[in-house]
């Protein structure tokens, strides 16, 4: 069942724009000059329950506008959207009751006050019956680990425990849908793992459906079976990730340790890099196939190791933009 | 417990905690008030003319105007001005509540928080130290009291109003100041209102700055009989209804032409 309808949505900013200098300053008084941002340039997709789909572009592609409208905190200027049965910026108060959300950049907890305090309040504005409220705590401290830092004031929060607590504060009130706008952003490696598996065990355990925007290729790779790419307001690719790779190209890369330095070539593939023992080799499997690499390598260079894997998907993106760009 | 009055006592709790700020700030309104009330004292005894307030009544005017600065619609809430220069005032529109209802309840907290510190030992003191009359009857302490209430709900309107303007200007500085200079002196904190010419106090009497102030402080000096308790209370109640209703009306417009920045 389909939980997403969102239909050619389009949302531009209008921004005043400082002229340079002390004279333009002076010209701006009278007369301003405004640029138009289309930050949305007519988004549609669907999405069904228990999803977990990645949403991801570069800065300033439209990612978070098209959160906060999907979580009714702004208006598109046209196009269509329902989001568990309701528009989201019509039905605003009661839209907001089955949703969570998480702006990875900036807290929804009470700086000066203990995280349970923070809590205790979100508590009441969910109106959360304090059964239900306990039992969902105590789920939520156990899973995010809170238990050292209830009590302590937000402000002293590391960024990690921030994070988790704010993960926490967000699904207080038992959401069906979960938006995670760069929920990973400046953690470091452990926390990182700890959001992810987090995640990735309310999805699986759960059935709650997650959007996570995030520049983080690892959250991408690490969670999501969906990966929307968005630049320039527009979807340029929707689908799971193995498809998305597909469209670019098929490369894969091979990497091998040599025992020592040799010369490599190889007409199958291409060197990408050589740095002492190591060598990066690109091949297409469409043309030969991985054993038939491999066997022919071993074969001709005293390999001591080796492994392939799938060319980083920030290279996948790029490739992507590229080719739009040109069309 | 209702979500809002979660919000109010929470922002009270934690307004309450700043006993410095509030101690400094008496020293400043003790200090204050005594050279106003030294400088009206200076000017009753240069004339001999009729004068619509006595100088005790005007003593006594001064003393509370400067127990319940704190009162007035001047300044902005911190948390909203905060959060909307940083953008986290899109939390606030994802919580299930009337973005309106919300904020006026935590503008209602930040209003009574340093009024309810101050006021009580100022006036205090100016009892005790600086002769400073009690109400003029049981009626009119009764009349002052309910008609205090009232200002609070309509200081909390106006400051709304400001709070939502935000939305537009981001530093809010040059409406806290518009905001300031019109209600000093149109709520008798420069001047009792009494005190100004006949014309311009017909005006002024009806303005929704005398419901902050002026009019409580008369009920309470005896200047407006206690019985006429009902009219200054309409007079409030009528202007809190309309500011409610435009910082509504504002505020629907704002949310509309929001700009989240940054990410």
């Amino acid at each position: 069942m389909d939980q997403i309808f969102v239909e050619n949505l389009h949302k531009t900013y209008r921004i005043a724009e400082r002229q340079p200098g002390l004279s333009g300053a002076v010209r701006g008084l009278f007369h301003r000059r405004y640029r138009t941002v289309r930050a949305l340039n007519g988004i549609s997709f669907n999405l069904k329950r228990g999803e977990l789909v990645g949403y991801i572009g570069p800065n300033g592609a439209g990612k978070s506008t098209t959160v906060k409208v999907l979580s009714g905190i702004l208006v598109p200027d046209s196009g269509s959207c329902i989001v568990l049965g309701r528009v989201p910026w019509s039905e605003r108060v009661e839209h907001v009751q089955h949703i969570g959300v998480v702006f990875g950049q900036r807290t929804q907890l009470w700086w000066d006050l203990p995280v349970v305090e923070s809590f205790e309040l979100l508590r009441s504005i969910y109106s959360v019956s304090p059964g239900a409220y306990k039992a969902r705590l105590a789920q939520l401290v156990e899973q995010l680990d809170l238990g050292s830092f209830l009590d302590t004031p937000v402000r002293q929060l590391s960024l990690g425990q921030r994070m988790r607590s704010d993960l926490a504060a967000s699904l207080l009130h038992n959401p069906e849908l979960l938006f995670l706008d760069e929920p990973t952003i400046g953690l470091d490696a452990v926390s990182k793992l700890a959001v992810r598996a987090f995640i990735r065990e309310l999805n699986t355990q759960h059935g709650t459906t997650v959007i996570l925007t995030t520049h983080d290729m690892d959250d991408i790779e690490a969670l999501c079976t969906r990966v929307m790419v968005i630049g320039d307001g527009a979807i340029l690719s929707d689908g799971p990730l193995e498809a998305l790779r597909k469209t670019v190209h098929s490369e894969r890369d091979l990497i091998m340790d040599l025992e020592r330095d040799v010369e490599v070539d190889e007409r199958d593939a291409r060197i990408i890099k050589q740095e002492n023992q190591r060598v990066h080799l690109r091949f297409d499997p469409a043309h030969i196939s991985t054993p038939a690499l491999i066997g022919r390598l071993t074969a001709r260079y005293p390999v001591r190791d080796l492994f392939v894997e799938n060319p980083p998907i920030e290279e996948i993106i790029a490739q992507l933009y590229r080719q739009r760009a040109i069309e | 417990m209702s979500p809002y009055w979660a919000i109010f006592s929470g922002r009270l709790r934690m307004l309450l905690q700043y006993r410095t700020a509030a101690l400094a700030g008496l020293g400043t309104q003790v200090f204050w008030g005594l050279i106003r009330v030294m400088a009206f004292e200076a000017f009753y005894r240069s004339s001999d003319a009729p004068v619509p307030l006595s100088v005790g009544q005007t003593a006594d005017y001064i003393w509370l105007s400067q127990a319940f600065l704190m009162l007035l619609p001047i300044r902005l809430d911190s948390e909203i001005r905060a959060m909307v220069r940083s953008g986290s005032v899109a939390y606030e529109l994802v919580r299930p509540l009337h973005l309106y209802s919300l904020w006026y309840a935590r503008t209602v907290a930040s209003c009574l928080a340093p009024t309810a510190l101050r006021c009580i030992p100022l006036l205090l003191i100016a009892f005790f130290l600086f002769d400073m009359g009690l109400p003029a009857t049981p009626g009119a302490a009764l009349a002052f009291s309910l008609t205090m209430i009232s200002a609070l709900l309509l200081a909390a309107a106006l400051s709304n109003v400001l709070n939502i303007t935000l939305l537009w200007t981001l530093t809010g500085e040059g409406m806290a100041h518009i905001a300031q200079v019109a209600t000093f002196l149109f709520c008798g904190m420069i001047v009792p209102l009494p005190l100004f010419p006949d014309g311009v106090q017909t005006v002024l009497n009806y303005s929704p700055f005398a419901g902050l102030m002026d009019l409580p402080f008369r009920l309470y000096i005896g200047h407006i009989p206690a019985e006429d308790v009902g009219g200054v209370l309409l007079r409030q109640i009528g202007w809190t209804a309309g500011f409610i209703a435009f910082g509504r009306w504002l505020l629907r417009r704002g949310t509309r032409v929001l700009v989240t920045q940054g990410g």
